[in-house]
């Protein structure tokens, strides 16, 4: 197996131009999603979504605008590939999470799966779809085509361990000169889903850039959840027997 | 920001970006996935009651049971598969067995009961190989407990508060209407002389299925909101009047045909409704990121962030 490779997004020097989702689009060959006007800000975007696999945030405060490039965490325990029933889904040598598109059967069970809200169904094609992290790119030793296209290396590709380090160091020197709200995102391996892949310095709360602040992989809790199906599963037993014991 | 929270009162004061969604709601349609979880509850509750009647003596309940069983899996089944994005390839739920998705353990669960209540079905219609009947009908009682709660697990296991917040008690609410609707179909396809089991299984079921209901919107606190407001509270009331009236007119239909056809109806609609609603619970909860938010932020400010012990 390679090395675990990721994305570090340095939100602090993203300037919102999304040449990421261009060259994103244009490399994977997504097809658009619409041309909504949203009328919030300079996002026309919106979301990651089965067409959208990078995303630039845009949200405007007093004295600044935070731009963030949002994009499939890769997570260590991943909830899309765990109840995938088809085995679509699956990790690939270099630790990321990929569909194949060619097994999936267009359950949708992914998408609701997701805690980050990021895989998505094509309903024009019936199948789930999301960032591959440029597995054919990596496969041929090039970097993902939106690192390759970032223009002020906000996006970081690499080995994950390096790029944790890297963004330590990065944190330590934006707190040194005064930014002290500057954050990692998904760098800690003992969060919710184990640490993500590509992970994130924020400088606000993660819920202000639509990520959610503390996400937990919902397979986590499964074997609770067939216990508890287990119980009811034996109660009806019961229940029908109980119906059937009285005189005839 | 200043947050101050407290037990009882939801903080309507929360952070997102520009108020869209955190998560991607289920995109199950209607009536597909409702119908399907309602169908699956049935035939499942169905193979119990046909076991249980074998097991017991009770030919003529159990046949209807068989039936009921069989044409329940069986519409179930197409209903899932209409609901794929790919209805081609729904064998590839097939190619593997993964513990870790509920799905791919519903589906191997279905396809075992559909085949056990094909058999039990098969042999009954034709008088062909009655033994094999038999023993496939009391067979179909242990796949059908299992059709009748796994699904509650296939909903709980996502990222939708709603539902995953929802994981004791869904499989308690799905089992109980699942005998609720058994119950009812049986009781309507039974001589009454013969269907005094079919009316308490009715009953039960639907005293069942409400308690569950109620204690799960109790417990969960914010996150149980979504099953009272909007279309989805529409839904899960109409659906306890509807099955404990169901209920109440089956222990008092006594020799009436049009009551007890009015009971067996109640039931099947309030299962229906309960189906419905805990689906659109389930959207509407997604939809609105304060249902993410909130908990996640709370267990931040609290120090008790969330980990995965174990893996």
């Amino acid at each position: 197996m390679a090395e675990r490779v990721g994305f570090f997004t340095d939100t602090s020097i993203c300037i919102g131009c999304k040449a990421c989702e261009v060259a994103c689009k244009e490399w994977n060959n997504v097809p658009d999603d619409g041309f909504v006007f949203r009328a919030t800000s300079y996002d026309n975007t919106g979301a990651l979504g089965a067409s959208t696999w990078r995303h630039v945030a845009f949200v405007e405060q007093d004295g600044r605008w935070l731009m963030s490039s949002d994009v499939c965490k890769h997570c260590t325990h991943a909830a899309c590939l765990d109840v995938c029933p088809t085995g679509a889904l699956f990790r690939t040598e270099f630790d990321t999470v990929v569909v194949q598109s060619d097994v999936c059967n267009g359950c949708g069970y992914c998408v609701p799966a997701c805690p980050y809200g990021v895989i998505d169904r094509r309903e024009d094609d019936g199948r789930a779809w999301k960032c591959t992290l440029c597995y054919d790119r990596l496969r041929g030793g090039m970097e993902p085509a939106c690192a390759k296209a970032c223009p002020t290396k906000s996006i970081q590709f690499g080995p994950l361990d390096e790029l944790r380090q890297r963004a330590e160091e990065r944190v330590e020197r934006l707190h040194a000169e005064g930014t002290t709200e500057a954050r990692l995102y998904g760098a800690n391996p003992d969060n919710g889903v184990g640490g993500t892949g590509a992970f994130f310095l924020l400088l606000d709360e993660p819920e202000t850039y639509g990520l959610p602040p503390d996400p937990v992989v919902t397979t986590r809790d499964l074997p609770a959840m067939w216990r508890w199906a287990g119980g009811a599963a034996l109660a009806l037993a019961a229940g029908v027997a109980a119906c059937f014991l009285g005189r005839r | 920001m200043p947050r101050r929270r407290d037990e009882m009162v939801p903080d309507a004061e929360f952070r997102s970006y520009y108020g869209q969604p955190v998560i991607k709601q289920p995109i199950w349609h209607e009536p597909h996935m409702p119908t399907y979880l309602y169908l699956g509850g049935l035939s499942g509750a169905a193979g119990a009651m046909a076991a249980a009647a074998r097991l017991t003596g009770r030919d003529r309940l159990e046949l209807a049971a068989r039936m009921t069983a069989f044409a329940g899996a069986s519409a179930g089944a197409a209903f899932l598969v209409a609901e794929l994005g790919r209805p081609m390839r729904f064998l590839n739920m097939l190619r593997v067995f993964k513990l870790t998705s509920p799905m791919s353990v519903g589906s191997w669960t279905l396809a075992a009961h559909s085949g056990l209540t094909g058999v039990a079905a098969g042999s009954a219609v034709t008088g062909l190989l009655p033994l094999a009947g038999d023993a496939a009908s009391v067979a179909s009682g242990l796949s059908g407990v299992a059709m009748a709660t796994y699904t509650a697990v296939l909903l709980a296991d996502t990222a939708v508060p709603a539902w995953h917040e929802g994981m004791r008690e869904l499989p308690f609410l799905f089992s109980g209407s699942a005998l609720a609707s058994a119950g009812a179909a049986v009781m309507l396809t039974t001589p009454r002389a013969q269907a005094g089991p079919a009316r308490a299984a009715a009953a039960a079921g639907a005293v069942a299925e409400v308690v569950a209901g109620g204690l799960m919107e109790r417990r969960l606190g914010l996150v149980g909101e979504p099953y009272r407001k909007g279309r989805a509270g529409r839904l899960m009331r109409a659906s306890r009047v509807l099955t404990l009236g169901g209920a109440l007119l089956a222990t008092v239909a006594g020799r009436s045909r049009a009551l007890t056809a009015l009971s067996g109806l109640a039931i099947t609609a309030g299962a229906l409704c309960t189906r419905f609603g805990v689906l659109e619970a389930g959207r509407a909860s997604a939809k609105d990121p304060r249902y993410t938010v909130v908990p996640q932020r709370d267990r931040l400010d609290a120090g008790r962030p969330a980990s995965v012990p174990g893996r």
